[in-house]
């Protein structure tokens, strides 16, 4: 068996594994992405959010890395547009999280607050409507809407068609996509050894970026990146003329129309359907839009999160094999701009983003590591 | 074209299709009705505007979807026809609230 020798390989092909890619796509056939399989995967499965209003609160670095994403999303979109031909139907208008109450309208009220001053954290522009207010931007949303709060910088897409932009993307600057399991990594003389089930890999550098296969993968070079299970459920409602001018955080309209409803946050990790939680989906979705009650529904699926303890993103390098990095995040959409246009070159670099160092796996050291 | 084989007895059913009357059969689907009266397509889809009109006349395809009194989105080849029916050829996706409660 002949071993394939290369600068870089990432391990994981999903939307993490392919926007990193992306951003090393500079060394053509010296990139590798070793993918094992669509199954369970993510990527495929997620609501397609661009979206940064209310996400930091514990980890301030996340505000920052949040909002540079969501900024440099434009740029991204339209890298896929020019050199993989694809669009991934960008679309940043804005994103209104409904509140159903006035006690909903504290509470989101008071989690900003305390969001934004945390020291030392950018504003994410983003403030509280009263029902007025967001009556005034959506008239479709029902009696029971207390109003709730705006980002301007949210926004949503296409995730299938980002997938594919970056596969097609990937393979146009003669990037290898091999699927194959990788069962075994070491580190060499010169980098990491790779064993897959097609063969034997050689990079000098090596990128964990499997989604639920990182805490396996990543232990074999030294770094410790724990997950806890998680699955959401998503129902898609049939296409109808556009309504929605921007999405609401579990309501969104596709550029072609169709409705998804979402999501719910599950402790568990297979697809399974259930019944009850998605009732509860579609009667939340009826409370903020009554007249979606007409709609049909034509499909729903779950799909598992890639999610740590704290629910914030891991970027570690590994102390022991300094060449040795593990990504490992939920939000894959929303960072995959950050992921292609700053953490990719960083990499290459060989070392992490300054940013970044509160991300370390370090922090889950006191956490017992979930089977 | 399609063309009706000759009927043993079957009553006529008038219906409107896009606002004219056209003599279907009683038992008729919509489908069948839509078909005999010349037309191919139920509607243009939402994406690319292509036409699309019945095809498996079985309830599996949906590609038959038609606006039937009122309501868009119906499996032409499921429903069967009634007297004084409104059938309506889809142009793209219907509008918000305009479906079967």
């Amino acid at each position: 068996m002949t071993t394939q020798r290369i600068d870089i390989a990432i391990v994981g092909g999903g939307l993490v594994g392919s926007a990193l890619a992306w951003g090393m796509r500079a060394l053509g056939p010296r990139l590798a992405v070793l993918d094992a399989s669509d199954a369970h995967a993510a990527s495929q499965g997620n609501f397609g959010l661009v979206w940064a209003q209310g996400k930091g609160l514990g980890m301030p670095a996340y505000v920052g890395w949040t909002i540079g994403s969501a900024r440099a999303w434009p740029q991204l979109a339209h890298e896929l547009r020019t050199h993989a031909g694809v669009d991934v139907a960008l679309e940043q208008t804005g994103g209104l999280h409904p509140c159903l109450s006035q006690r909903e309208m504290e509470s989101r009220a008071d989690r900003l607050e305390r969001l934004h001053a945390q020291a030392g954290v950018e504003r994410c522009d983003v403030r509280m409507l009263t029902r007025d207010e967001a009556l005034a931007r959506l008239p479709a949303l029902g009696p029971d809407v207390a109003g709730g709060s705006f980002g301007a910088l949210d926004g949503h897409c296409n995730p299938l068609r980002l997938l594919a932009a970056l596969r097609t993307g990937l393979r146009r600057a003669g990037v290898v996509r091999t699927h194959c399991r990788v069962e075994a990594m070491a580190p060499s003389a010169d980098g990491f050894r790779l064993l897959t089930d097609r063969g034997e890999v050689a990079a000098e550098r090596v990128v964990v970026a499997a989604g639920r296969g990182t805490q396996r993968l990543a232990g074999m070079v030294g770094l410790s990146v724990p997950l806890v299970e998680n699955s959401g459920e998503v129902l898609v409602l049939e296409r109808m003329r556009r309504f929605l001018p921007f999405a609401l955080e579990t309501i969104r309209q596709t550029d072609e129309g169709a409705v998804l409803l979402g999501d719910s946050h599950e402790p568990r990790t297979d697809a399974a359907l259930d019944v009850a939680v998605l009732g509860a989906i579609a009667r939340r979705a009826l409370r903020v839009i009554p007249a979606l009650a007409s709609a049909q529904v034509v499909r729903a699926w779950a799909a598992s999160r890639v999610l740590t303890p704290d629910g914030f993103p891991v970027y570690a390098q590994s102390a022991a094999y300094p060449g040795a990095f593990a990504v490992a995040c939920h939000s894959g959409v929303t960072l995959a701009a950050a992921h292609a246009l700053e953490l990719a070159p960083a990499i290459l670099g060989g070392s992490l983003p300054a940013a970044l160092a509160p991300f370390a796996s370090g922090r889950f050291d006191h956490v017992r590591a979930a089977a | 074209m399609f063309a009706r084989l000759p009927e043993t007895g079957a009553e006529a059913v008038v219906v409107a299709i896009d606002g004219a009357d056209f003599e279907a059969r009683a038992g008729d689907s919509v489908a069948a009705a839509l078909l005999a009266s010349g037309r191919l397509a139920s509607r243009a889809t939402p994406v690319s505007g292509a036409p699309r009109g019945p095809f498996c006349l079985m309830g599996v395809c949906f590609d038959c979807l038609i606006t039937i009194d009122g309501v868009p989105n119906q499996r032409a080849c499921m429903v069967e026809v009634a007297p004084g029916m409104r059938i309506d050829t889809q142009q793209g996706a219907p509008p918000l609230g305009t479906g079967a409660a």
